[in-house]
């Protein structure tokens, strides 16, 4: 799965292909129907779940031109539908949000209008 | 010849991508910081630049990855990421394929490294570029430490690495100039992204602007995941720097936590 969404990340001619026949350009990489299903929604939530490393999928929700904010969101709501990572260094440890921080740090935050 | 410039910088893809959702102010202050940076290192006069950066899977993969690997081509492209997302326009950054050589054969002396003739760059390296050759005019050797796919090479040899690069550059004639780029604690592309631990953080940039080698070789990343996120992997590439130029101290210019930027946004140069 990871190795599918590296080869994606960074080849535009895959990329092409991927847009045009998401379920195409899965053919030749060992994946669960969990797994195909993830990637061609995709459903970020649940890729962050199995384990993608988040620089990986960073450079995916990127690609589907997902705002940052609800690329973070997805992840959140990942974790609540499909519980705790499955395994990975990306251990969610609580954080008050960019906007409760900014707000403390005496700076403002304009995230609405993100892309 | 001796080093002409070293500095470590930031290269979150928020400090570009996400400007505009950014207290302007805080943002002005980090810009002007890079702005410092760049005409410090235009100062120098180099001949090429090299960065030593902690990619995010854009050429190295688990199925093959090097502790250490360093650019040998001609030219290099980037960013692989969506253009529109990172803010910055895919482009074609020069290198020079006789200096890498050079440079590689003369660090494989003393460290491990791998050489890459095709490289793309994420924004682990186009972003510190975007800000300080901006014209994409000046030769870039890239450098990697792997800091994102345990198991990771131990922070002693990323020191080695550093040891290496500095023998290396002091080996060829080129006038090199040397940068570092990396976060100090952040918890990057996770949901806990934006946070920051600033005393975390002060404290490395302490121990790193006195060169102190005992102190930043002292951490191991089971803590430093805990107290700093995994991004807190990334020390080595400032640590790199400070290996370069063991004995040198550095100056902090700026350092301030920007949480949409996700990462403690930090400008330094030693003194060399």
């Amino acid at each position: 799965m990871q190795k599918f969404l590296f080869e994606l990340n960074r080849d535009e001619d895959f990329q092409s292909r991927y847009a045009a026949d998401r379920r195409g350009a899965l053919v030749g990489f060992d994946l669960s129907a969990e797994e195909e299903r993830a990637l061609t929604e995709p459903d970020i939530g649940l890729l962050f779940h199995l384990g993608v490393n988040g620089q990986i999928l960073m450079h995916f929700a990127a690609l589907h031109s997902i705002e940052w904010q609800d690329y973070l969101q997805q992840m959140r709501d990942g974790l609540d539908r499909h519980g705790p990572v499955r395994e990975g260094v990306y251990a969610v440890t609580g954080y008050e949000g960019v906007k409760a921080h900014s707000d403390r740090l005496g700076q403002t935050s304009n995230i609405e209008n993100g892309r | 010849m001796p080093l002409v410039f070293a500095g470590v910088c930031s290269h979150a893809p928020g400090i570009v991508g996400r400007a505009d959702q950014a207290d302007p102010a805080a943002k002005d202050r980090l810009y002007d910081a890079f702005d410092d940076m760049r005409r410090q290192l235009e100062d120098s006069e180099p001949d090429a630049l090299i960065v030593v950066a902690a990619e995010h899977f854009a050429n190295f993969f688990m199925n093959n990855m090097p502790s250490f690997a360093m650019g040998m081509a001609d030219y290099y492209e980037g960013p692989i990421e969506n253009p529109e997302w990172l803010g910055i326009e895919k482009t074609r950054i020069p290198g020079n394929r006789s200096l890498s050589e050079r440079l590689i054969n003369k660090v494989m002396e003393r460290s491990d490294v791998s050489y890459a003739e095709e490289w793309k760059f994420d924004h682990g390296i186009m972003v510190p570029l975007h800000f300080l050759t901006p014209s994409y005019d000046l030769p870039i050797v890239p450098a990697n430490i792997n800091c994102q796919g345990p198991p990771l090479p131990p922070l002693h040899r990323a020191w080695e690495f550093g040891q290496a690069l500095r023998e290396a550059a002091d080996s060829v004639p080129e006038r090199i100039a040397l940068i570092g780029t990396g976060g100090i604690s952040h918890w990057p592309a996770t949901p806990d992204s934006g946070k920051i631990n600033e005393e975390w953080d002060r404290r490395f940039l302490d121990q790193w602007s006195r060169c102190d080698k005992e102190a930043m070789l002292s951490y191991n990343d089971n803590q430093s995941y805990l107290d700093a996120g995994q991004g807190a992997f990334e020390i080595r590439t400032f640590m790199t720097v400070s290996a370069a130029t063991e004995g040198a101290s550095g100056t902090v210019h700026f350092y301030e936590p920007i949480p949409i930027f996700a990462v403690g946004c930090t400008i330094a140069t030693v003194n060399l």
